[in-house]
């Protein structure tokens, strides 16, 4: 199917109210019996299940359509009631139709004169602003109710009371009096079509009495099926049980009114069939008690089917369960390209694509068929040109089949190597959540991605699974290609930036490989290369007498001819006086015509997430293509040099020599006298008050940044005394993983737990724990952990650090639903807002949001971090190039 | 010109920037600066992209999309740009930008225009090369700039709005829900993180902690006991705060008991606290006696006397309303204050001594109310790109700009949500799918609605092709059946 017979084939929705002819159209049948099946599980006539309704059980034929099962879409069938009854969502409409007519001639209580004018204006909103009439009816309503005396018949209005959620009685001389359905009814048809206009109805569809019911459409069987369960009773919907209630009651009801019954026993059948009518629509009407299952289970009626996340909308409308779709557990593969996904061969002979047989194609596609639906490369449907469905589990000899098929049959055959699929990882918060991927059938049971897409989709390989879609269109797999594809989603529209790139291993790689000391042999040379996928020559080696090469020469391999660029590493030390190209830990790196001359390679030239980066401007100046070959082959030069050399963290990482750990507490128990300092001080009453503070505030603040900064000094101890080579430092500078903080925690010392942000101050009565006196105000008995990990922590910072540790974890989860419903609610604001071919960036009613997208018309995404043209670069080409 | 003329003009010109300008000089103390200059930018170029707009955009304006407002109200040009230095930056830039005639020529050669921002930009940037560079290679800059500057465009059909909810609404999920931090000064709590962002975008009409910023005039930013005197003006002082004790004395009356050495410390005298009590007309007599005040009520019901004495304890004796309290912070050789609530209309109009457009508040209705729509959506860009920026995350300023537009596109603030933009869309299927279903599917059939079906949401529910991207294009190739 091409778009061009898609487009556009419904073009509005009109809404409206049935009126008691059209149900009656309609209907197939009218429901007369309380009753669904009789004992040998045939529907009744006329009853709830009737035949006429539509079929739900397989192999039957619909009596009204003669369609099956799939095909036939079910048909409504209708209830006379014996006596109307109000529809409970209109209610309060109903209440106000009431107040603002008159109750004898059934004009809207206006004056001539204000009708006249409400009329004018209300005809010109509709043409001007048509969102802006229901604000004037409104007006008109409210305006109406407050007149006592009907202008045309002169008869004096009673005030009328709404007894929630469906009675209506009068306020006359002689006390109140109920106003009864049928009343209600007969008034509301005295409204004229032009007032019910004014009161902000469309008398064309919807005509002021029909908010009362006399006729209830029976919605088909489809929509209420019954299920059998094993033991092979009938279980009937809720919907069901609630029409058999309101059959009975409306049989009981008419039967008494034939029978003349008195008035009281009338109108209480008359309130109970209002009842059950109100429950049918919404079960959650307040004020009345929820019509419940016999299990003592609130029914699941009209409205609860429709409303919530669970409900029609959002979950079968807005949300749409899909063929050809697969998910499993995703697993890394570092060797594939990021812009392949790993499928299992099982997964990859259940999906399928249709394919057209061409004089191209045609040996692949009879291979194919040959092959069947158990091997791989495999099909499992031909649809031949007349539409017809070839089943290829069950020939014996497929061989015929495939010598049978010529030029335009279809066939249905498994995914190969190269085809474009959907990826995606839930949460969907971001664009880069579901992007294309070529096909790479793989052997075992996971999805396999490469590493460097982790960071879009959030993804790591502790158990996630993810989604993996399959176009089925021509242009569905165009549109996936060329714009959703992993390569083109590198640079995020969030900031102008790359947002994939390496991670953990590739930049210690990177590091390990590029930093000074590295010098490798031919063979080592030769080998890194290769496994990186280079095929060139080796340049001339770095030095010939040792021969080595360095690893700087090795990563320059990769970048384009012409590249220069410069900057700041992640283990800069961010000295005051930069020296540059001379810096003593080669944090300065510089890239000159694609050769890296100085610097290291690290979190800020390669990093996920890192705008300004090497990758970036690879990406930018050189384009997407660029940007996957360096991911794919440069990233791979890294992970095979790590590879070689190892890199690992032990317990002796953690080791600090004896002076070190001295020192660390040598400053802790320096922090600790000015903590008992200031207590001291407190008690005495010296302590100076901070402004807009109270004293003990002043105190725990003061007590707060005593023994952070003591944490921190420790941190800084703990990094003097480890040894350069020590692998946790090497991942913490270069940004591969971990913090400075991780490392001293676990080294020096863990500091100060909090909860909401202050000490640790709850449990006993002035006190934390049982273990300290009342009232201690010291650093121990309110969360301060002398102790590192390493170390041990006593019981009592056990505990304390588990407080610390499950407020985050609260907090993760609120914050989490928080943040889902404001991004709910972003999406649903904007997402009609689009930039239209006049730059301007409109909402779907043609109004404008602004006259030129972002006040520049620059897109984020198309951007260099946000700047709209980097004036630098384009200077600095033109320069070289004129030299 | 006399004084007052002079104060008066300033107070108008303050009602024009007051929220721009005010964020001039204030700089929030963790800066990452790289995002900071993006929003000077693109501040700037909000103010000199405009008028050229169309210009621009004129490549491809095959079609005007349907009739401009012919519902929904006109949304209002961005006459003031994007909050910050952009102002200050561009007026300063004009003042200082060298003579660079070369780039306007080259430009004027087809008729191109940039905008006003990257104009200067490259001037800036060209000047000091004259020696190094050839004019043609200057040309072949300009000309460059222009074509990269082109391809950068955004591109018809984008679904900008998704991409701003997104851009916005992802980092969500990495901000921190611990929300109070300190604005600048330790005494002051600001809620930040996302508590602040749900609360912008909720438009709430008083954020839970709302805070003004208040610079000082010449005469008085580097005196710190006029900023002293300032200060004690504007905060809010009660017979409650000024009391040492309130007691019952007898049936029918009670006594407040004055601490002398709070009076003092913010200049009140007690006859004036007695004297304002008498000012709420209370039947009754209020006499004073060394440092005892005594209020003898009319009535004896004791109900109503604990009221007035409520009344009494409430009674704002000096400052202004809303404002809690006032810190004095200094900043470089500068004093400014800081208050604790907010209320900007008195702060404008009524306060002395201070610089009036440098005023700032964080309570975004307010700025509304008092200094317009343009205002309002500046301080939601300034405060929403805050918000994110003190958590460092990296967001384009164009999706918050987007999204400021969108809340104030119909001259008031509508929140993001139920009771604004989504509540008052047109389409009833989008309305229905989002909250209140029932609600807007009975609505839409009494009213005889029609849906267009030109939204996103209600395209995926009838199942077509939605309105956006790729799916904009209206025109399609109808291929014959027999020929290929």
């Amino acid at each position: 199917m091409s778009l061009s017979e898609l487009a556009k084939s419904v073009h509005a929705i009109k809404f409206g109210l049935l009126s008691p002819e059209d149900i009656r159209k309609m209907s197939v049948v009218n429901i007369k019996a309380a009753d669904t099946y009789d004992e040998d599980g045939v529907p009744i006539e006329t009853g709830l299940m009737d035949r006429k309704l539509g079929t739900i059980e397989p192999g039957q034929r619909c009596q009204t359509c003669g369609n099956r099962v799939g095909q036939c879409p079910g048909h409504f069938g209708h209830i006379e009631l014996a006596r109307p009854v109000v529809h409970p969502g209109f209610a309060k409409l109903i209440y106000l139709m009431l107040r603002a007519t008159c109750w004898n001639c059934g004009r809207l209580l206006l004056s001539e004169e204000d009708y006249r004018k409400y009329s004018l204006r209300m005809v010109k909103y509709k043409k001007k602003w048509p969102q802006f009439r229901f604000k004037l009816s409104d007006q008109i309503v409210k305006k109406a109710i407050k007149i006592n005396e009907c202008p045309y018949c002169h008869e004096g209005q009673f005030k009328i009371k709404f007894e929630k959620p469906t009675g209506y009685s009068e306020e006359r001389k002689e006390g109140p009096k109920r106003i009864y359905s049928n009343e209600i009814r007969s008034r509301l048809e005295r409204i004229t079509d032009a007032d019910a206009a004014l009161i902000g109805l469309d008398p064309s569809l919807a005509r002021p009495e029909w908010m009362l019911l006399t006729v209830l459409p029976v919605p088909p069987s489809t929509v209420r099926p019954s299920i059998t369960l094993e033991s092979g009773v009938r279980s009937e919907d809720d919907l069901t049980h609630k029409l058999v209630d309101i059959i009975r009651i409306n049989e009981r009801l008419s039967e008494n009114i034939d029978a003349g019954a008195p008035q009281l026993i009338i109108e209480d059948l008359w309130e109970l069939l209002q009842y059950h009518v109100t429950t049918y629509f919404d079960n959650e009407t307040s004020g009345i008690p929820p019509a419940r299952h016999r299990s003592g289970r609130p029914l699941r009626t009209i409205a609860q089917r429709l409303k919530g996340k669970e409900g029609r909308f959002r979950s079968n409308l807005s949300g749409k369960r899909v063929d050809f779709s697969a998910r499993t557990v995703i697993s890394p593969d570092p060797i594939i390209s990021m812009n392949e996904v790993g499928v299992p061969v099982e997964i990859a002979k259940q999906l399928t694509i249709p394919e057209r047989i061409n004089r191209y194609n045609l040996e692949e596609m009879k291979a194919v068929i040959a092959n069947g639906p158990d091997d791989h490369p495999g099909a499992n449907y031909i649809i031949r040109p007349d539409g017809r469905r070839i089943d290829l589990r069950f020939p014996k000899d497929r061989k015929v089949i495939a010598d049978a098929v010529d030029v335009g049959y279809i066939v249905e055959r498994h995914l190969k190597d190269g085809d474009v699929v959907l990826f995606n990882r839930q949460p969907s918060l971001h664009r880069m959540s579901i992007m294309a991927h070529k096909v790479r059938v793989l052997p075992y049971k996971t999805f396999r991605l490469n590493l460097c897409v982790c960071p879009p989709y959030n993804a790591d390989f502790d158990g996630d699974e993810m989604n993996l879609h399959v176009p089925q269109s021509e242009e569905a797999r165009a549109e996936a290609l060329v714009l959703m594809l992993v390569q083109e989603q590198i640079l995020s529209p969030r900031y102008g930036g790359p947002i994939m790139g390496g991670i953990q291993d590739y930049i210690s790689g990177a590091y390990m490989l590029t930093r000074k000391s590295t010098k490798l042999s031919r063979a080592d040379a030769s080998q890194l290369l290769t496994s990186a996928g280079y095929r060139g020559e080796l340049p001339p080696p770095a030095s010939t007498s040792p021969e080595y090469w360095t690893g700087k020469q090795l990563a320059s391999l990769f970048f384009p001819k012409g590249f220069n660029y410069t900057l700041k590493s992640n283990i800069c030390q961010k000295c005051d006086v930069c020296k540059q190209e001379d810096c003593e830990n080669d944090a300065y790196v510089v890239i000159k015509d694609g050769k890296l001359v100085a610097g290291v390679i690290d979190k800020k030239s390669i990093g996920a997430q890192q705008p300004e980066s090497v990758l970036h401007r690879l990406v930018k100046d050189y384009g997407t293509g660029m940007g996957s070959y360096y991911i794919d082959n440069a990233f791979k030069l890294f992970l095979a040099f790590i590879d070689s050399r190892g890199l690992t963290i032990g317990l002796d990482d953690e080791e600090l020599p004896e002076s070190g750990r001295l020192k660390v507490k040598a400053d802790i128990q320096h922090a600790e006298e000015e903590v008992a300092k200031n207590i001291n001080a407190y008690h005495e009453g010296l302590l100076e008050r901070l402004p807009g503070r109270t004293l003990e505030e002043t105190l725990e603040t003061q007590i707060m940044q005593i023994l952070e900064n003591a944490r921190e000094e420790s941190g800084k101890t703990a990094k003097k005394y480890l040894r350069e080579d020590n692998t946790a430092l090497l991942m913490a500078n270069t940004g591969a993983r971990g913090s400075l903080m991780n490392l001293a925690h676990m080294v020096a010392c863990v500091g100060q737990q909090a909860v909401r942000g202050e000490r640790i101050s709850r449990g006993y009565q002035n006190r934390t724990l049982p273990h300290f006196k009342p009232g201690d105000l010291g650093a121990e008995a309110h969360g301060f952990v002398y102790s590192s990990y390493k170390d041990k922590l006593n019981p009592i910072e056990f505990f304390f650090h588990a407080m610390g540790g499950r407020e985050g974890l609260v907090d993760t989860a609120v914050r989490t639903s928080q943040s889902g419903y404001m991004q709910r609610r972003l999406i649903n604001a904007l997402q009609d807002i689009r930039v239209e071919y006049d730059w301007t960036v409109r909402a779907t009613d043609g109004s404008i949001i602004q006259y030129i997208y972002g006040d520049d018309g620059i897109d984020p995404a198309k951007s260099d971090h946000g700047a709209a043209v980097n004036i630098d670069k384009i200077i600095e080409r033109v320069s070289v190039g004129g030299k | 010109m006399t004084k007052r003329q002079t104060a008066h003009a300033e107070a108008d010109d303050a009602g024009a920037d007051v929220a721009a300008a005010g964020a001039k000089t204030e700089k929030p103390a963790k800066t990452v600066v790289a995002s900071k200059r993006r929003v000077k930018e693109a501040a700037s170029a909000s103010a000199s992209a405009k008028p050229n707009a169309p210009k621009n955009a004129s490549p491809s304006r095959a079609k005007k999309p349907k009739a401009a407002g012919a519902t929904g109200g006109e949304a209002p040009v961005p006459l003031e740009p994007t909050p910050d230095l952009g102002l200050a930056q561009g007026r300063a830039s004009k003042a200082r930008q060298p003579d660079m005639p070369l780039v306007d020529e080259v430009l004027a050669r087809h008729d191109r225009r940039l905008p006003e921002m990257l104009v200067s930009q490259l001037k800036a940037k060209l000047a000091p090369l004259k020696e190094k560079l050839n004019e043609e290679q200057m040309v072949t800059v300009v000309e460059e700039t222009y074509s990269s500057y082109i391809k950068a465009l955004i591109e018809p059909g984008e679904a900008a709005g998704t991409v701003a909810a997104q851009s916005v609404g992802e980092p969500g999920t990495q901000m921190t829900l611990r929300t109070f931090h300190y604005a600048g000064v330790r005494e002051l709590n600001v809620t930040l993180g996302l508590p602040r962002l749900i609360e912008i975008v909720d438009a709430r009409r008083l954020p839970s902690t709302p805070t003004m910023t208040i610079y000082l005039d010449d005469e008085h930013k580097r005196d710190l006991t006029k900023a002293k005197d300032i200060a004690s003006n504007i905060e809010t002082v009660t017979v409650e705060n000024v009391a040492k004790s309130i007691g019952y004395e007898m049936l029918n009356n009670f006594t407040i008991e004055v601490d002398a050495e709070m009076c003092e410390d913010k200049l009140i005298d007690i006859n004036y606290i007695a004297k304002s009590i008498e000012k709420l007309k209370i039947p009754g007599k209020v006499s004073v006696e060394g440092n005892t005040i005594t209020v003898e009520p009319e009535t004896t019901d004791r109900a109503k006397i604990k009221r007035i004495r409520e009344r009494i304890m409430d009674l704002r004796l000096k400052g202004l309303k809303g404002i809690k309290r006032v810190v004095i912070e200094k900043k470089g050789d500068e004093y400014l204050l800081r208050t604790d609530g907010s209320n900007l209309a008195q702060v404008i109009e009524n306060v002395k001594g201070i610089d009036r457009r440098k005023v700032y508040t964080n309570n975004i209705s307010e700025i509304a109310e008092v200094l317009g729509i343009e205002a309002a959506r500046s301080a939601i860009i300034r405060e929403a790109f805050e918000v994110l920026d003190q958590q460092g995350l990296d967001v384009d300023v164009r999706h918050v700009i987007l999204i400021a537009d969108l809340m104030t596109s119909t001259g008031k603030i509508r929140q993001i949500g139920r009771h604004g933009v989504s509540g008052e869309k047109s389409s009833v299927l989008a309305r229905a799918a989002f909250e209140v279903t029932v609600k807007h599917l009975l609505d839409a059939a009494s009213h005889g609605e029609e849906d267009r079906l030109e939204g996103v949401t209600e395209n995926v529910i009838v199942g077509q092709p939605i309105p956006l991207g790729t799916g904009i294009v209206e025109l399609f190739m109808r291929f014959s059946k027999e020929g290929t």
